[in-house]
């Protein structure tokens, strides 16, 4: 608290008040349908609605399948984003917008995308079929898949910007001190771009746990195996608005509690 | 003068323009608005030009869209003349809201069919062959029309299925059949007909244990609720039961 305000006072610029009306409209803007959503709520039959075995067997499945995306996207993105930012490689710049499509392809694009490179008749689906007797389509691997494809490009960008920022002096003096390119890059880099992963990797969770087109279309909808909070929203919504609308709040709530836990370290962090 | 001028000929080029019809009590364009079930996208299109066709100046803007998600719509006041929906429960949304002119009437009936890959290669033949191991089945969830259907038909039958995914809607459990990623899928026969080769239909007498009922309503204070009678008419008269019969639909 108290190192905040002095950061406020050091700089002292005050803010113009026009910046305030759109700023607020905006905020509006996000806070409200969450609003109108609560009120919309049959709060009595909450309880019920969210613990009906459907709903716990969704829970259960979207925080295991972004905890595993979550945990791929660090693994595959955090190289990825190294060698977008630091490698000398031509063509980095045409991979760069390559990495960056799922966020700009609409999700349920990208699922389809999937389906015809890994679905029973697809590209590489086909022999893997042949070869493995392993169908990917409508297993819980599916939509692990699909998550990591979309979520990748948060963590990729976020941590590609740390590592910008962080620039490499360090590096340079660790090498000098007789550091390995390994050795720096574990003893140097990665604690220097620990926010900036951070706060991809709550990024990148939020957006695996919201995830729907790309799962509904390559990976499909089966209660313990593929049907995630999401998937089951967009389904109670045909017969119960009801249960559909605790499920939402649901998902709201976990949401709040990902940015709370995230908030010091991840999403401030690159300040 | 110049302005006069020009309003008179904008003038005489409207009246020439609309010379065709006899000078109706009202010249001015009209648009009649139709909320249907998407299955009937293709036939309501062609019944729709038909009616434009009958009806000069007269504008047939549609609303495809899942059953519930219309009712949905309707109840929340958006501007629907028509409503024509893929499942009694949907229009009853409708009309327990008391939204309709009258009691809907059914124009249309549809059946559950077999839909597999094309050449059938599983060699499915009856209901009871897609609870064989080793088949990947996809059917819609017991939530939307389609799905509580095969479900009805699971408990008839006495077959229980277990599909590899619940699909919510019919067009996606149609899509995982159509790309090969399932052997087999429940779907409507009028969307295996609407699927042309890319799968083929097998049709099963216990299919008649689940009919679908398609109701269509005018929806009361329609904006032009003349206009929505004409076309319930020419939905539910021997022009839409000729388009509806050739799309597979059952018409009696």
């Amino acid at each position: 608290m108290t190192r905040s305000r002095s950061h406020t006072h050091e700089t002292g610029v005050a803010l113009p008040a026009l910046l305030w009306v759109p700023a607020g409209f905006a905020f509006a803007l996000i806070a409200l349908p969450v609003v109108g959503l609560a009120v919309r709520a049959d709060w009595l039959r909450l309880p019920e609605l969210l613990l009906s075995t459907s709903a716990l067997d969704a829970l259960r499945l979207s925080l295991e399948t972004a905890a595993i995306s979550t945990t791929l996207c660090i693994l595959l993105g955090g190289p990825l984003a190294t060698v977008l930012a630091r490698g000398r490689l031509g063509g980095l710049r045409l991979l760069r917008s390559v990495v960056l499509l799922p966020l700009v392809l609409p999700p349920v694009v990208g699922g389809l995308a999937l389906l015809f490179l890994l679905g029973r008749t697809g590209l590489l689906g086909r022999g893997i079929d042949v070869w493995f007797g392993v169908t990917i389509p409508f297993t819980t691997a599916a939509v692990v898949l699909a998550q990591t494809f979309v979520a990748l490009p948060f963590l990729v960008v976020s941590m590609e910007g740390a590592l910008r920022t962080a620039g490499q002096r360090y590096e340079a003096v660790a090498a000098t001190l007789g550091a390995s390119p390994s050795y720096a890059f574990r003893r140097v880099t990665v604690p220097l771009v620990l926010p900036g992963l951070a706060s991809g990797a709550v990024l990148a969770f939020a957006r695996c746990l919201g995830e729907f087109g790309a799962t509904i279309a390559f990976a499909g909808s089966l209660q313990g195996t593929t049907r995630t909070l999401p998937l089951l929203v967009y389904l109670e919504r045909e017969s119960d608005v009801d249960a559909a609308v605790a499920l939402s709040l649901l998902l709201v709530v976990v949401a709040v509690v990902v940015i709370a836990v995230a908030r010091p370290r991840g999403v401030e962090g690159l300040r | 003068m110049k302005v006069r001028a020009l309003i008179a000929g904008a003038l005489l080029l409207t009246a020439g323009c609309a010379s065709a019809p006899p000078a109706t009590s009202q010249p001015d364009p009209r648009t009649v608005t139709v909320f249907a079930a998407a299955s009937l996208k293709d036939t309501f299109t062609e019944l729709g030009k038909r009616f434009e066709t009958d009806h000069p100046g007269v504008t047939v803007t549609f609303n495809f869209a899942g059953s519930s998600d219309l009712a949905q719509q309707i109840v929340n006041g958006a501007p629907a003349d028509v409503f024509a929906a893929a499942s009694d429960a949907t229009m009853k949304t409708v009309t327990d809201a008391s939204l309709t002119t009258a009691a809907p009437t059914i124009f249309a009936t549809n059946v559950l069919q077999i839909a597999t890959v094309p050449g059938n290669p599983k060699g499915i033949a009856a209901f009871a062959d897609l609870a064989k191991p080793g088949l990947k089945v996809v059917v819609c969830a017991p939530q939307v029309p389609c799905g509580a259907a095969a479900e009805k038909i699971e408990k008839a039958t006495g077959v229980t299925l277990t599909p590899v995914s619940e699909e919510p809607d019919v067009k996606s459990t149609l899509g995982k059949v159509a790309s090969g990623d399932a052997d087999a899928g429940l779907v409507y026969v009028t969307d295996v007909a609407a699927a042309k080769d890319t799968v083929q239909g097998v049709p099963f007498p216990d299919a008649a244990q689940a009919t679908t009922n398609y109701p269509i309503a005018v929806v009361k204070n329609a904006p032009q609720a003349e206009l929505a009678a004409s076309f319930q008419q020419l939905v539910t008269g021997e022009d839409g039961k000729k388009v509806l019969g050739a799309a597979g639909f059952g018409t009696t």
